[in-house]
């Protein structure tokens, strides 16, 4: 006689250990097994688009800095290189370098705790989680340095940076890059044989080339299902065409995929970093723009490779002080919509590092 | 019983404690409770303290080190805390198995001690099946913890009580074959006689049983990697979530003296128990006890948890066949009266197998048990 069971509804979320945030899923359960998932946003909306319509150009950066909170160079690039387009601005080659460094500094630290936070929710107890932050503080500490912040730099402007590098930064950041690729073994040694870990994440949460295509993945979660696709390469903005980095990509789309992919876009991250070290010239860091920028009336989209994906800002100007409209592009809320078709039939346990695999930061999604 | 009459690392002699020591059936059963219930006490301070450490140190950070001399007065500190904590009960819960579940659940953690010796001799009762007596009593903090879980009314809860009752039904069959194997050798139930026959440390003789009980035992008792009805990522705590204050210090209590059951159990059959140069016989006992431990704190620092039908899939498929493997060999071994002299030698052999086995088996479990449900 077969046992009739019935499916029920948990809540997991907006609070919740591996929800990366306030984020809220209604899973509809066979018992163990995940037969539907909703998800729902909005637990962090701030109308930091409508903000952004409220304030100048340059004053719009610090609300950037919110949005993925553990990338923030990354916004910053991304908003600054939107500005610029539209106003026309030329960024000086030294400023164009230190934004590079920066934001591959910070791809890695974001993977990092990508990284550390998906090993968490397979459930290591915080061991792997506390050895990448251990690394991460060392990032952070190179970001203090030139932007006197932990978290939120703000160090980006609309034609350069902030300020140049101080003289103790160079040899601080050339003694990470000696350490960084020790780690990185560590790491696998720690845990990419790990019989667990694969036992766990193969083969789990597949996300297909074609899946992958159809709902906009970008970024690690694209290129782990077999897509080249890298912005860096593909368009490249800054002065990216002059690093020599491969783009990997892995095949199946799986969790462990995904997984292997940040480890080793962060071994390419530190390819482009050491190359900028070594070619950065000296002169000035930040173009002669003024204090109220008045681009001419237009619209202008950049984008740039975040660690999570595609991150664009698309701005409306009327000649004013202040953007018309300003509408952001984040990879976490597009990257999301696959999660859906990736955990349906799998166990509540792999629905929490399926979700972790994608990486995601609520800051982005409920803008 | 030939290979248990050994006798290579016990330099001290010891006479055995008689029976009814310190004497008389009333003053023996005071003395030993109250050492009893020290013992178990005292340990999970202990425990808590160097789980917390071990791990800070494992975890490169600095684990609690403020309160007292080197944190030393860590686990009082916690302990205060959650006395003072607000007792909060769901409105939905139905409160008496509420209530009832942190008791039942903490009760046999502390009976188990009843049959452990911690010197030759000195234990509550000698029973001639205590090990049995293990095996039964242990299953019982089950029904405490499927109590919580259903009587709080919570979802969380409710999957951690399903997942604890799948785990611990399949993980109590190989448990108690990797213990057969030990009393194969010993010819005895009685926890004391397996000690004194342990000429050498059985985990010598039973490496593969001592692997498959080290395994069952941590999941029997929710250790890491076999955490699932806790398991905080998914979860949230499990079947304690809607626990707090003193009924969520009991399951603390419960969680850390089970360990401590399971390290003293471990300690009694396979590592010689009491038995040591030296120093006393106790001593030995806790120190063990402790080492056993530190393994468990390791093995938690260290690995990733598996899923629940991994979980069931590593009782049924690897340990399970591998327990009555281990039974077959043990027992053709003392069939055949494996004489004295050759001890080194079957030592050696059983080390072999169980490296080749464990190798052989789990290349080929991992294979296993990679499906996605259709729903």
């Amino acid at each position: 006689m077969a046992v009739r069971t019935e499916p029920f509804v948990l809540n997991m979320g907006p609070v919740h250990p591996s929800t990366h945030g306030v984020f809220r899923m209604r899973a509809t359960l066979d018992g163990e097994v995940v037969v539907d998932i909703e998800p729902v946003f909005g637990y962090l909306h701030r109308g930091i688009e409508k903000l952004a319509e409220q304030r100048t150009y340059s004053g719009f950066i610090p609300l950037t800095d919110r949005l993925d909170y553990i990338s923030s160079m990354n916004n910053n690039f991304a908003y600054c290189l939107s500005v610029e387009k539209l106003a026309g601005i030329k960024v000086p080659e030294r400023a164009e370098y230190i934004r590079v460094i920066m934001s591959e500094l910070q791809r890695i630290a974001a993977f990092l705790i990508a990284v550390g936070a998906f090993l968490n929710d397979c459930g290591a107890y915080f061991t792997p989680f506390l050895y990448m932050f251990r690394e991460r503080e060392r990032i952070v500490d190179l970001f203090e340095m030139v932007s006197g912040q932990r978290l939120t730099y703000n160090y980006m402007r609309v034609g350069g940076v902030s300020q140049d590098l101080p003289e103790e930064f160079m040899p601080a950041l050339r003694k990470f890059m000696d350490l960084m690729p020790r780690f990185m073994d560590e790491y696998d040694r720690l845990l990419m044989q790990n019989e667990i870990l694969i036992a766990r994440a193969k083969g789990v949460g597949i996300l297909t080339k074609e899946q992958a295509i159809n709902c906009s993945a970008s970024g690690p979660v694209l290129r782990a299902s077999g897509v080249k696709w890298d912005i860096r390469k593909a368009d490249p903005y800054s002065i990216y065409d002059r690093f020599d980095f491969d783009v990997p990509t892995q095949e199946t789309g799986d969790c462990y995929d995904r997984y292997r992919q940040r480890v080793e876009e962060m071994r390419q991250s530190l390819r482009i970093i050491r190359q900028a070290m070594d070619q950065i010239p000296s002169g000035p860091t930040r173009a002669e723009v003024p204090h109220l920028i008045r681009p001419p009336a237009g619209e202008a989209y950049a984008r740039i490779e975040a660690p999570k994906g595609e991150l664009g800002f698309y701005l409306v100007s009327d000649n004013s002080i202040a953007p018309y409209r300003c509408h952001i592009r984040p990879p976490s809320l597009l990257n999301l919509t696959a999660l859906r078709d990736m955990t349906r039939g799998w166990k509540v346990a792999d629905l929490i590092i399926i979700f972790g695999s994608i990486d995601i930061t609520v800051g982005e999604i409920d803008r | 019983m030939a290979i248990a009459d050994l006798n290579i690392y016990n330099l001290v002699h010891l006479q055995p404690i008689p029976p009814d020591w310190p004497g008389g059936f009333w003053w023996h059963w005071l003395f030993f409770t109250v050492v009893i219930i020290g013992f178990v006490l005292t340990m999970v301070m202990g425990v808590i303290y160097i789980e917390r450490r071990g791990m800070g140190r494992m975890q490169s950070r600095l684990g609690p080190n403020r309160t007292g001399p080197f944190g030393l007065l860590q686990p009082v500190a916690d302990a205060v805390k959650v006395l003072l904590k607000e007792n909060i009960v769901p409105d939905a819960a139905d409160k008496l198995v509420h209530w009832l579940a942190p008791v039942i659940a903490f009760a046999p953690a502390l009976m188990i001690f009843t049959v452990i010796p911690f010197q030759n001799g000195a234990l509550l009762a000698d029973l001639n099946i205590g090990i049995l007596y293990i095996v039964a009593i242990s299953s019982v903090s089950t029904v405490g913890i499927f109590m919580a879980g259903w009587g709080s009314s919570n979802k969380y809860s409710l999957l951690g009580a399903m997942r604890n009752v799948a785990a611990i039904v399949s993980y109590e069959i190989p448990l108690v074959l990797a213990i057969v194997g030990v009393v194969l050798i010993a010819g005895s139930l009685s926890l004391n006689q397996i000690v004194v026959a342990q000429g050498i440390p059985f985990i010598l003789l039973q490496p593969l049983g001592f692997l498959l009980f080290f395994a069952a035992g941590c999941a029997e008792i929710n250790r890491s990697p076999f955490d699932l009805m806790e398991a905080d990522s998914e979860i949230v705590a499990g079947f304690h979530t809607e626990y707090s204050g003193m009924k969520f210090a009991m399951f603390y209590l419960v969680e850390y003296a089970e360990a401590v059951a399971i390290s003293a159990i471990i300690a009694t059959l396979f590592l010689g128990g009491w038995r040591g140069p030296l120093l006393p016989p106790w001593l030995w006992f806790v120190i063990k006890v402790i080492i056993v431990f530190f393994v468990m704190v390791w093995t938690r620092t260290t690995l990733p948890r598996l899923r629940i039908d991994q979980l069931m899939a590593f009782a049924w498929k690897f340990l399970f066949p591998m327990s009555l493997l281990n039974l077959f060999i043990t027992a053709l071994q003392v069939l055949a009266g494996w004489p004295t002299e050759l001890w080194w030698l079957m030592v050696m052999v059983n080390i072999a197998i169980t490296a080749t086995m464990v190798l052989i088996w789990s290349k080929f479990f991992f294979k296993l048990g990679r499906g996605r449900i259709e729903v």
